[in-house]
């Protein structure tokens, strides 16, 4: 995917967000750190082009909700930085943004978490990419690309914010 | 020098037996070259180079590269019997003594009772007899108890074999006291061996005062502390002309007090022990207690000193303050351990290791600040290879590559910082009264020595 | 398994989806993980380390603010808070951090243990290990006792004081309140002033500000002041009035009332009088000069109310930033076991 295809995709989910509700007045985009953010804070934007409301955006960390975080024999403990949710999630319609839709343990770890900050009236997901290989109940609301993958394959976001670049590159690999 | 010699520990071998072969180090009759030791009835009666054999005479072959030097003595060890014979007994003090190449050692009065009565000392004499391994000296108390306040009887003492009196563990503190003591001790030949350090400096002190206890919060131990009481231990040896020896000096102040005191002809004369020519209390970074000891190591200016010192002839012995304890009394919070760590078994390696092949000192110097000045200190027989003393023998074996194994130590203790340390140099062989008490088979050739084999 | 290539993602056996999928920049790829087992001092944390200790504390911080202050990420993981010496602060500091992680605490304290019927140390630790904790949280007289405990178990052992040695969270969180107040550490003249001999936040603080690149001054009577304060880059000064002098930060250290005993200095009105941070000498520091102190403080001793009381004073943001800090430092510690 192409820094245009990128754009175009994130225009498209918004057009499908404005769609599928009725008023955009109690809707909130949360963000998964790390790339979720930036894409949360796109269709945001994009969001206030088409309707001129201003969707509240918050950047959400899973890590202090991970469930592996004990579990490896060595080596460190991932980097935790901060959640911000500036606004009561309760009642609101929460769209849960992430770049990658891949096991589903990282929504899950999200779901934990969002719960932690009230009780929203319902949490809607949008990814950018679903490679599948789901190991948890768990299917996206809004998706940018269905890519199937083999569970060697990788596949690598990079978005302007971040890297300095708009892409979704498939990679193999190397044999381990 | 009179003719008395310490009852009870004599051990001897009637054989007529020769060392062939060895370099002989003898500083005091000015040997240091290939020659044979011959003994009989327990005494050095020839050393020469290839003396006559007569019939019926044991032969044992110095095994190459070994040394043969008159035996080394330990002149400041705490045996801890009566009292902490958890810690360590005669019998296992001695055996760790001559394992460690000591062929005689002088044991401190801290014992519990202590060591200021006549029948203590008997009691210590007659361990010693039975362990029938290094002669030990017994030294007194200067004061009842211990505790500073009025003379022990010294006399009786001395009757009874104490060849020093001390208070070591504490300073001897009022000043008069000490005064009196240096008096009273020289009529009967003893010198006072004082620890010297200022109580109310020292105060409850648990350390080298200095960076590396600041930073780790332990209460520092001034060298200053040290160097007041050498000050004024010198100027009193001073005043009543009787001799003062500095117990484990530390300090570079303090050895500059003495120095400038054998500069004015003043009888002091001091010892250094291992650990405080080879640490810092740069060692003190873990917490761990076998780097604790009074006097604390101190800092590199200091090891620097004491090496000069040990080079230059103002530090006359090398004493190891062999001070056993329990595991147990280690494992706690360094203020709450005790002080002290165990010496007998890893000083010659260190000496030989840190001293001789560092370039510091010669061989001939070693066997001075090991065996020819601590007997002459102590007024006690050997520090030489002369026909008629008693062959008391430490043979070295200063090619040997030594690791030093607490586990395998005879003493019963274990608290030594240098577990595991590679050393380059050790003992061969150890015999007192010509009977050979110690043989470490890992020395190609030394098992010539187990006459039983 | 797909091999991550997020280095912040380690997960090779349950790799969790999205936010993260490829290399992330610099500031992003800081390996999170302290190389030590235990925190016992400063001194063994790089610069680099306490950043992200201070770091993660800024991320700690916000569960504070929420009404559900609670995360799972302990859960299951039991912590023994053991401590010999009275403490209030820093025992529920420690207590409340521990819980907001949901780790399981246990508390003993020195008296109503063994300990008061003789046993030691090493065997106090010993048998809390058997029961197999996670981690031991140490207070004690004694400096080192933390380097004891931490060679007897397998358990990581925090520092959380010991005797004169170190306070190393108490430390970090004044670091925490200086980076929020003057957003760096680095450049600042942080003076500390009192009774530097016995305080072991001295020696945490005076090795965490000089490893992020503040000047330090320390003040205090001759008879309180450390030798070779030289050989750990900081100026020793006796004049108050030169301490304080453009100060970014001044931060108080206690009396101890009880290891006077008359030898170091008077009288407390002589202290006062000589050393102690009245209105009138703060005015020689910079206009924006915030006043610290570790707690708990002797009012009119080392500290006017005026002054504990007044507008530079963070005294309670420190205590604040102390929960934080410590949910980091349990979180960091916590996780990958030491090899």
């Amino acid at each position: 995917m192409a820094a245009d295809q990128v754009a175009r995709t994130v225009t498209r989910i918004a057009h499908e967000i404005v769609e599928r509700h009725r008023t955009l007045d109690d809707l909130a985009l949360v963000g998964i750190r790390t790339r979720g953010v930036p894409i949360a804070r796109r269709l945001s934007a994009v969001l206030h082009d088409i309707t001129d409301v201003a969707v509240p955006t918050g950047v959400l960390d899973i890590t202090l909700y991970r469930d592996d975080l004990m579990r490896h024999p060595v080596g460190p403990q991932p980097v935790l930085r901060k959640t911000e949710i500036e606004f009561s999630i309760d009642d609101r319609r929460i769209l849960l943004v992430d770049d990658v839709l891949y096991t589903g343990r990282t929504v899950r770890a999200a779901f934990d978490a969002l719960i932690d900050f009230g009780r929203p009236r319902s949490i809607e997901l949008v990814v950018l990419v679903d490679r599948g290989h789901r190991e948890l109940p768990i299917k996206a609301d809004y998706v940018g690309k269905n890519l199937p993958t083999s569970l060697r394959q990788s596949v690598q976001v990079r978005l302007e914010e971040v890297e300095g670049v708009d892409e979704v590159v498939l990679e193999d690999a190397p044999e381990d | 020098m009179s003719a008395w010699e310490p009852v009870g520990t004599q051990v001897s071998n009637p054989d007529r037996t020769i060392l062939k072969g060895g370099r002989v180090v003898d500083p005091v009759n000015g040997v240091d070259g290939s020659a044979d030791v011959l003994i009989d009835g327990g005494r050095v009666t020839r050393v020469g180079p290839n003396l006559e054999i007569e019939p019926g005479t044991v032969i044992i072959e110095v095994p190459p590269g070994c040394v043969v030097c008159p035996g080394f003595i330990d002149m400041h060890v705490h045996l801890r019997e009566p009292g902490h014979e958890y810690k360590e007994t005669v019998a296992t003090g001695v055996a760790a003594a001559v394992a460690g190449g000591f062929t005689a050692v002088a044991c401190m009065p801290n014992t519990d009772p202590v060591n200021d009565d006549a029948g203590i000392t008997r009691l210590i004499l007659d361990r010693a007899a039975q362990a029938r391994l290094a002669r030990v000296y017994p030294v007194g108390a200067v004061t009842k108890g211990q505790a500073g306040e009025q003379l022990a009887q010294i006399g009786e003492l001395r009757a009874a074999g104490c060849v020093a009196v001390s208070d070591d563990g504490r300073p001897v503190a009022n000043a008069s006291l000490m005064r009196r003591a240096l008096e009273y001790a020289a009529m009967f030949d003893m010198p006072v061996i004082d620890h010297c350090e200022d109580v109310s400096l020292a105060g409850d002190g648990v350390a080298h005062e200095g960076h590396h206890a600041a930073v780790l919060g332990l209460r520092g131990l001034p060298g200053v502390a040290e160097e007041i009481i050498v000050e004024r231990d010198v100027t009193l040896s001073g005043l009543t002309g009787s001799p003062v020896h500095i117990a484990h000096i530390s300090a570079r102040g303090a050895l500059d007090a003495v120095r400038s005191g054998k500069d004015k002809g003043i009888r002091v004369s001091c010892e250094v022990t291992p650990h405080h020519f080879t640490l810092t209390d740069e060692q003190l970074a873990g917490y761990d207690t076998n780097y604790k000891m009074n006097p604390p190591l101190r800092e590199a200016a200091d090891v620097e000193a004491m090496l000069e010192g040990l080079r230059d002839g103002s530090i006359d012995c090398i004493a190891t303050d062999h001070a056993p304890h329990h595991y147990d009394e280690k494992l706690v919070e360094f203020d709450r351990a005790p002080f002290g760590i165990v010496g007998l078994e890893t000083a010659v390696s260190i000496c030989l290791d840190r001293l001789v092949h560092a370039g510091r000192v010669r061989l001939s110097r070693l066997v001075e600040l090991l065996s020819v000045n601590p007997a002459r200190v102590l007024g006690v027989p050997g520090g030489e290879l002369t026909a008629g003393v008693p062959a008391d023998i430490t043979v070295l074996a200063p090619d040997l590559a030594v690791r030093v194994e607490a586990a395998a130590f005879r003493s019963l203790a274990r608290n030594t910082p240098f577990d595991g340390w590679s050393l380059h140099g050790g003992v061969a062989a150890t015999m007192v009264g010509g009977r050979t008490v110690y043989v470490n088979e890992t020395v190609p050739g030394a098992t010539s020595f187990d006459r039983r084999s | 398994m797909l091999p991550r290539t997020d280095p912040t993602r380690h997960d090779a056996e349950i790799p969790l989806t999205g936010s993260g999928s490829s290399g992330a920049p610099a500031e992003f790829e800081t390996p999170a993980g302290l190389r030590a087992k235990d925190l016992l001092s400063i001194g063994d944390l790089s610069a680099d380390e306490i950043q992200l200790i201070l770091d993660t504390a800024e991320a700690m911080k916000e569960v504070g603010t929420r009404t559900i202050k609670k995360v799972p990420t302990l859960r299951g993981k039991t912590v023994v808070n053991l401590f010999f010496e009275a403490s209030t602060r820093t025992r529920a500091s420690f207590e409340i951090a521990e819980k907001r992680l949901s780790a399981d605490t246990l508390n003993v304290a020195a008296t109503g243990s063994s300990v008061v019927k003789g046993e030691t140390l090493a065997d106090t630790v010993r048998n809390l290990e058997a029961m197999a904790p996670d981690m031991i949280v140490l207070r004690h007289a004694a400096a080192g006792a933390g380097h004891l405990a931490a060679r007897l178990c397998r358990a990581r052992v925090i520092n959380a004081g010991d005797g004169m040695h170190e306070h190393p969270t108490q430390a970090l969180l004044d670091a925490m309140t200086i980076r929020q107040r003057k957003g760096r550490v680095e450049g600042l003249k942080v003076s500390i002033i009192g009774d530097l001999l016995h305080s072991r936040v001295l020696r945490s603080n005076v090795l965490l500000l000089r490893a992020l690149g503040a000047e330090v001054c320390v003040c205090g009577p001759a008879t309180l002041m450390l030798p070779d304060m030289a050989r750990l880059s900081v100026r020793a000064t006796t004049s108050i009035d030169e301490a304080v002098e453009d100060a970014d930060v001044i931060m108080l250290l206690r009396i101890q009332l009880e290891r006077m005993r008359g030898y170091f200095f008077p009288s407390l009105r002589e202290y006062f009088q000589q050393f102690g941070m009245t209105v009138a000498r703060l005015r020689r520091a910079k206009r924006d000069v915030i006043i610290m102190h570790p707690g708990p403080m002797n009012r009119g001793v080392e500290i006017a109310s005026e002054v504990a009381d007044g507008p530079y004073s963070v005294i309670l943001e420190q205590v604040a930033n102390g929960v934080a800090v410590r949910m980091a430092v349990l979180y960091l510690l916590a996780g990958a076991r030491h090899e």
